[in-house]
């Protein structure tokens, strides 16, 4: 769907990108250099070497064009946000055409119809230059390296150390893992005649929490693996959670998810840490 | 057995960066001042040794390293990560990383396209959190950097990203009459230990 993605020829990942250099010739086409319309206006101002602050919109608008012309006979999907930055250049081209109308009174009217896209153009090719930056640091597992450590015993030890807290991300993540379990539903069966409401799961949550310090993920919807069930019991985790009355836990990464109730925090924490061990 | 032989033994046992708090913590016998006199000591002898290995601070903590320029060695018996970042993942990693808290549809709104996909899988590499909610209408989710992303990049802490001014001075410096404009000592100094290689690769 993105034209940046549709990749239709690799060659010279490093080679500057011609991209209306040869139509008709060959199509040396570089789809993949351009990430969105901001990229290749970019691409099109130092081509053309422009100056950013002073855009010829005219010239600018036309090879635009041309580009999305060249995506269609391509037969490209061309995206929605391509048509949307030719449509502001085709307003501001006709707005520069207009006389200048007097801004009226109290109202701080910009000069340049431009100005407005000069601004983006440039905040975005600083953010381009910072990511190019960044990807060009020495990274973890790439150009640097660190000792690891591959023995299972010595990493659960390191678990030992303390339980992670899990993010939001994960929490949605286990439970897209739990629903995909769940087996295929017999589609004859009626709506149940007892639904199971999120507040009974959030006094049945919390009257578990009582006896015990912790309480598994699993182990709340293992009795009863429905898709009701389980999108219930993650709703009213996540009630919980707002309410603050759990916190959420996990050991490691892939490691299962702990619940221990807020309130006690410190001696549950304890707890668990001696649990696992 | 010295302090800093002691260190040495943590760190190489050590799964993690550790904080300096947290070497603090483990050796309680030893004070503050001596602990970090010590890192400096483990810090300089790599140097002077010219050591394939070096202690630097990632992630606001320690960690031995191997120096860059040695993964073609490293990586005949290691298996390197395909830590590749596509232009779109950089660019939406650099825009999170000098903007959060952000929302999606800010970064979209600087790239001009939709950044979901990207943003997921930055999510699934685990380089991009979620920070929560903005308090505006639809409360939509805000991100930020996680430590991760300190770790694999190999800063310090955020503040260790180069500046954009300093970016953008780096572009300018053919341009001699806009040279004299920028305050000294801006041009290509950062505080990254290793920015330069921009350079060189």
């Amino acid at each position: 769907m993105h034209p940046g993605r549709e990749g239709v020829q690799h060659h010279g990942r490093d080679v500057e990108p011609a991209l209306l250099d040869g139509i008709g010739e060959s199509y040396s086409v570089h789809f993949d250099k351009f990430d969105g319309p901001m990229d290749l206006l970019l691409h099109l101002i130092r081509k053309n070497e422009l100056d950013i602050c002073d855009i010829p919109i005219a010239v600018i608008t036309r090879q635009y064009l041309d580009y999305i012309k060249l995506m269609k006979d391509l037969n490209l999907e061309v995206a929605g946000d391509f048509l949307v930055m030719a449509a502001t250049l085709l307003q501001i081209k006709s707005r520069m055409l207009l006389p200048q109308v007097e801004p009226e009174e109290g109202e701080e009217e910009e000069a340049d119809p431009r100005a407005e896209l000069i601004r983006r153009l440039m905040e975005y090719q600083q953010y381009k230059e910072a990511g190019m930056v960044i990807g060009a640091r020495a990274l973890l597992g790439r150009e640097v390296f660190v000792r690891t450590c591959s023995d299972p015993e010595l990493l659960a030890a390191q678990n030992v150390e303390g339980p992670l807290e899990v993010s939001l991300f994960e929490l949605v993540d286990a439970f897209r893992i739990l629903l995909a379990r769940i087996p295929a539903e017999h589609f004859h069966d009626v709506a149940a005649a007892e639904t199971f409401s999120i507040a009974d799961c959030i006094n049945e949550i919390l009257s578990l929490l009582q006896d015990r310090t912790t309480v598994q993920f699993d182990e709340l919807v293992r009795d009863e693996l429905t898709r009701e069930r389980v999108i219930v019991t993650f709703l009213a985790l996540l009630e919980l959670c707002r309410l603050k009355m759990i916190r959420i836990f996990q050991e490691g990464h892939q490691g299962g998810i702990w619940f221990v109730p807020s309130v006690t925090q410190e001696s549950v924490a304890d707890s668990l840490l001696t649990s696992l061990e | 057995m010295s302090l800093s032989a002691i260190i040495e033994c943590v760190f190489f046992t050590a799964e993690a960066p550790l904080s300096l708090d947290r070497l603090c913590e483990l050796l309680h016998e030893f004070e503050r001042d001596e602990i970090k006199a010590a890192l400096n000591v483990l810090v300089q002898s790599c140097d002077e040794r010219d050591s394939g290995i070096h202690l630097v601070e990632v992630a606001g903590g320690w960690q031995y390293r191997t120096r860059p320029g040695y993964q073609t060695y490293v990586t005949r018996h290691i298996k390197a990560k395909s830590a590749k970042f596509s232009q779109s993942a950089l660019e939406t990693l650099a825009i999170v990383a000098y903007r959060q808290p952000i929302t999606r549809a800010e970064v979209e709104h600087l790239r001009g396209v939709d950044c979901g996909g990207v943003l997921k899988s930055l999510l699934e590499k685990r380089l991009v959190k979620i920070l929560g909610k903005k308090d505006i209408p639809g409360r939509p989710l805000i991100y930020g950097t996680s430590k991760e992303f300190l770790e694999i990049f190999g800063l310090k802490d955020l503040k260790s990203l180069p500046t954009l001014k300093e970016i953008q001075a780096l572009e300018d410096v053919p341009h001699y009459e806009r040279q004299e404009e920028l305050p000294l000592g801006q041009v290509g100094v950062s505080e990254g230990e290793d920015l330069p290689l921009l350079f060189e690769a």
